[in-house]
C-alpha cells in the first residue's frame, strides 16, 4: 500500500511574550517529528498530555503553521498550497476534536452543523442536508435528532456528531484529536468501533492520537510514543506492545494497571517526576531526567532513531552500543 | 455497496424545512417568556404605551403646541384634562403621548445604530485579533475616559441643538461599551474546537462569523442592547431637560420636565407626570430584556 500522509521533520516552537511583547522564551511543542501513514491504515500516537499530539494534529491540518518541516499529501507539500488548492486538500484530511462540548456550534441544529461544511464548498443547502442526513445515519444518530441542537445530546453523540461532521466532506484520512478521550468506557468502546467500521466503509485511513494505552492497541496498525515533542519509539503496533524498547515505552506500558487477576503491575516500576518543562527541555535526550538508565552519554546529544527490526525504531542511546542488555533487564 | 448507499441517501431525504425548524426554537422562546409574569406584564405596558404614542393623534383630543391660557396648571383629575394641563394650558395627556413618540425615538435609535457599529467593531476585533484588535480597542477606550453623560452633553452641545444631534451624540456614547461586549465575548467562542473544525472545512471567515461567531454573541449582545434602551431614554431625556434637544414649543418628557420645574411648589404633582413615564418606560424595558435574557439562555 502506498504512503499517503508524510510528516517530515516537523518543527514548532511557541515564543512566550513578556512584558512589551518581547520574547520571553520558547516552547518547544513539537521538535522535528516524522512519520508515515499508510494507504487505509492507522496510526496511532501515544504520549503524556503536554507532549505536542494535538499541536501535531494541527500541523498537520495547518491550522497552526509550522516553523520547519513538511507534510506531504499524497507527494504534495501541504505547507507550500494556498487558495483554491489548498482548499481541496483540506477536505481531504478532517479532524474529529477532543471535547465534543466544545467541537459542536450549540446555536446550529445537529444537521446544520454537519452540512456547514458542505455548503461552505458550494454545495447548495439542500443538497448539503441531505448528504449530512446520510452520514448522520452512518454513523447510527437515530434521525430524529436531525433537527435537534447539540443541548441535548450526550457525550457520545455529540461526538458521532462530530465524526459524521468530519466525514461529509469524504475525507481521505481523519484525524482524531483524543476523540474518545471525554467519554464514558462504554460509550468509548462504540464510538471507536464505529470509527473501525466507518474506516472500512469509506477506506480512510486513521491518525489516532490519544494518551489511553490500550485504546491505541486496539486501534492502531502502527505506533509511534512521544515525549517533549520528540518520537522516542516507532513501529508496528504489536512488536511495540510485546517488545517495547524504548524505556519511557516500557515505563508507559508498565503504567497501565492490569486486568488481570493476580497479576500486579504497581509495582512494576512506574515513571517517577514530573514532565520537564517545554519551556527548557533537558540537553541531549529529553527523557533522560526521568530515565532508570541513564548514562552520562544521554545529555550530549539526542540520540539517532536506530533502527532495531524491520518496522521498528527506538531513540535511545543504549541501543547504539553494546549495552542494550541493561535496558532489556 | 453504491446501492446501498443510494438507497440510503434516499431514505435519509425527508427533512424538516427551515422555516418550521425556526418556528419551533421561537415557540420555545415565547412560551418562557410569557410565563415569566413580571416580564410579561411589563411588555404588555411597553406595548400600550408604545402603541398610544403611535396613535397620540387618534387619542389626544388637544393640540399639543397651542393651549388654553384660561386653563393653566389644571390639576390630575380635572374635566376635559385628565393628567391636567402646564404652564401654557397645554393638555398633559396629549403633550405626553407626542412627546413619547420622540422620546422613545431617542431611547431606541441610538441603541440600534450603537449596537450594529459597535457590534461589528467589537466582531472584527475578537475575531481577527492582533494589531487590528489594538488599534480598535485601545481607539474605543479613549471614551472610557470621560464620563457618559458628560461626553453626551459635550458631543451634543457640539453638533448643536436638536433631537437628530442627541440620537447621534447617544449612538456614540454607546459605541465603545457594545464593542466591548462583543469583543470579549467573540475572543471566548473564537477558542472553541466548532471554529478550528470550520476552518479546517475551509470555510471563510466570513461564514465563520457569520454562522457560528455571531450565533453565538448574539444574545448576550442583544439582551445587553435591550437593556441600553432605558439608559438611553433616560439620557436623551437628561439632555433636553438641559435644554440641548428638542426645542421648545416640541413636546419631548424632558424637556416637559424641564419647563414644570418652576411649577413644582405650586402644582407638585403634575411635575412628576413626565418623570413617571420616563420612569416607568425605562423600567418596563429593563424587565422585558431581563425575560428576554432568561428566555434565550433556555433556548441553548
Amino acid at each position: 500500500m502506498g504512503v499517503i500522509l508524510e510528516a517530515v521533520e516537523l518543527k514548532k516552537t511557541f515564543p512566550i511574550k513578556g512584558w512589551l511583547g518581547k520574547t520571553k522564551g520558547a516552547v518547544s511543542a513539537v521538535h522535528d517529528v516524522s512519520f508515515s501513514l499508510k494507504e487505509q491504515s492507522t496510526i496511532g500516537i501515544v504520549g503524556e498530555s503536554g507532549c505536542g499530539k494535538s499541536t501535531l494534529a494541527r500541523l498537520i491540518m495547518r491550522l497552526i503553521e509550522p516553523d520547519q518541516g513538511k507534510v506531504l499529501f499524497r507527494g504534495k507539500d501541504i505547507l507550500t498550497l494556498s487558495g483554491a488548492e489548498l482548499q481541496s486538500v483540506r477536505k481531504k484530511i478532517q479532524m474529529v476534536f477532543q471535547n465534543p462540548y466544545s467541537s459542536i456550534n450549540p446555536k446550529l441544529t445537529i444537521i446544520d452543523n454537519v452540512a456547514f461544511s458542505l455548503w461552505e464548498n458550494g454545495v447548495s443547502k439542500q443538497e448539503a442536508r441531505k448528504k449530512a442526513n446520510y452520514y448522520l445515519e452512518a454513523v447510527g444518530l437515530p434521525r430524529s435528532y436531525a433537527t435537534r441542537y447539540p443541548s441535548s445530546l450526550s457525550g457520545g453523540q455529540r461526538q458521532r456528531v462530530a465524526i459524521a461532521r468530519a466525514l461529509v466532506l469524504e475525507p481521505e484520512i481523519i484525524i482524531a484529536d483524543e476523540a474518545v478521550s471525554a467519554l464514558d468506557k462504554s460509550v468509548q468502546a462504540q464510538v471507536l468501533n464505529l470509527l473501525q467500521e466507518l474506516k472500512t466503509e469509506f477506506s480512510l485511513s486513521l491518525v489516532f492520537i490519544s494518551h489511553d494505552l490500550n485504546v491505541v492497541e486496539y486501534i492502531s496498525d502502527e505506533v509511534m510514543v512521544m515525549y517533549l515533542g520528540k518520537v522516542v519509539e516507532k513501529g508496528i503496533a504489536n512488536q511495540i506492545y510485546e517488545t517495547p524498547n524504548h524505556p519511557y515505552t516500557r515505563a508507559l506500558l508498565n503504567s497501565v494497571p492490569s486486568m488481570e487477576v493476580g497479576v500486579s503491575t504497581l509495582n512494576n516500576s512506574p515513571i517517577t517526576g514530573e514532565l520537564p518543562s517545554p519551556m527548557n527541555p533537558p540537553s541531549g535526550c529529553r527523557f533522560r531526567t526521568r530515565c532508570p538508565h541513564a548514562i552520562e552519554q544521554c545529555s550530549n546529544m539526542y540520540p539517532p532513531e536506530i533502527e532495531i527490526r524491520t518496522g521498528q525504531k527506538v531513540s535511545c542511546i543504549l541501543y547504539e552500543s553494546s549495552s542494550r542488555e541493561k535496558v532489556l533487564l | 455497496m453504491i446501492t446501498e448507499n443510494t438507497e440510503r441517501i434516499n431514505t435519509a431525504t425527508t427533512i424538516l424545512t427551515r422555516k418550521e425548524k425556526e418556528d419551533s426554537t421561537t415557540k420555545k422562546v415565547i412560551r418562557v417568556f410569557c410565563k415569566n409574569r413580571i416580564a410579561f406584564v411589563s411588555f404588555i405596558v411597553l406595548l400600550i404605551i408604545i402603541f398610544s404614542c403611535l396613535l397620540a393623534p387618534l387619542i389626544a383630543q388637544y393640540d399639543p403646541l397651542e393651549g388654553e391660557i384660561t386653563d393653566r396648571l389644571l390639576v390630575i383629575g380635572s374635566e376635559g384634562h385628565i393628567l391636567g394641563t402646564d404652564e401654557q394650558g397645554r393638555d398633559m395627556l396629549t403633550r405626553i403621548l407626542y412627546g413619547g413618540r420622540l422620546s422613545l425615538l431617542a431611547g431606541i435609535v441610538p441603541v440600534l445604530i450603537a449596537g450594529f457599529i459597535g457590534s461589528f467593531l467589537g466582531i472584527v476585533a475578537g475575531y481577527f485579533g492582533g494589531i487590528l484588535n489594538t488599534i480598535i480597542m485601545r481607539t474605543l477606550d479613549i471614551f472610557y475616559a470621560f464620563p457618559a453623560i458628560l461626553l453626551a452633553i459635550g458631543i451634543s452641545a457640539a453638533l448643536g441643538q436638536g433631537i437628530n444631534n442627541i440620537i447621534i451624540a447617544i449612538s456614540i456614547v454607546f459605541i465603545p461599551p457594545v464593542a466591548r461586549i462583543a469583543e470579549s465575548a467573540v475572543k471566548g467562542v473564537r477558542e472553541e474546537e466548532f471554529i478550528e473544525a470550520a476552518k479546517s472545512s475551509g470555510a471563510r471567515n466570513f461564514s465563520i462569523i457569520r454562522y457560528h461567531i455571531i450565533m453565538n454573541v448574539f444574545s448576550r449582545l442583544f439582551v445587553y442592547c435591550t437593556t441600553q434602551i432605558s439608559i438611553s431614554l433616560v439620557l436623551a431625556s437628561g439632555l433636553s431637560f438641559l435644554g440641548l434637544g428638542v426645542s421648545p414649543p416640541n413636546p419631548e418628557w424632558g424637556i416637559m420636565l424641564n419647563n414644570l420645574k418652576q411649577q413644582i411648589f405650586i402644582n407638585p404633582l403634575l411635575t412628576i407626570i413626565p418623570g413617571l413615564f420616563i420612569f416607568i418606560t425605562a423600567l418596563a424595558i429593563n424587565l422585558v430584556s431581563d425575560g428576554l435574557r432568561d428566555a434565550l439562555e433556555i433556548k441553548e
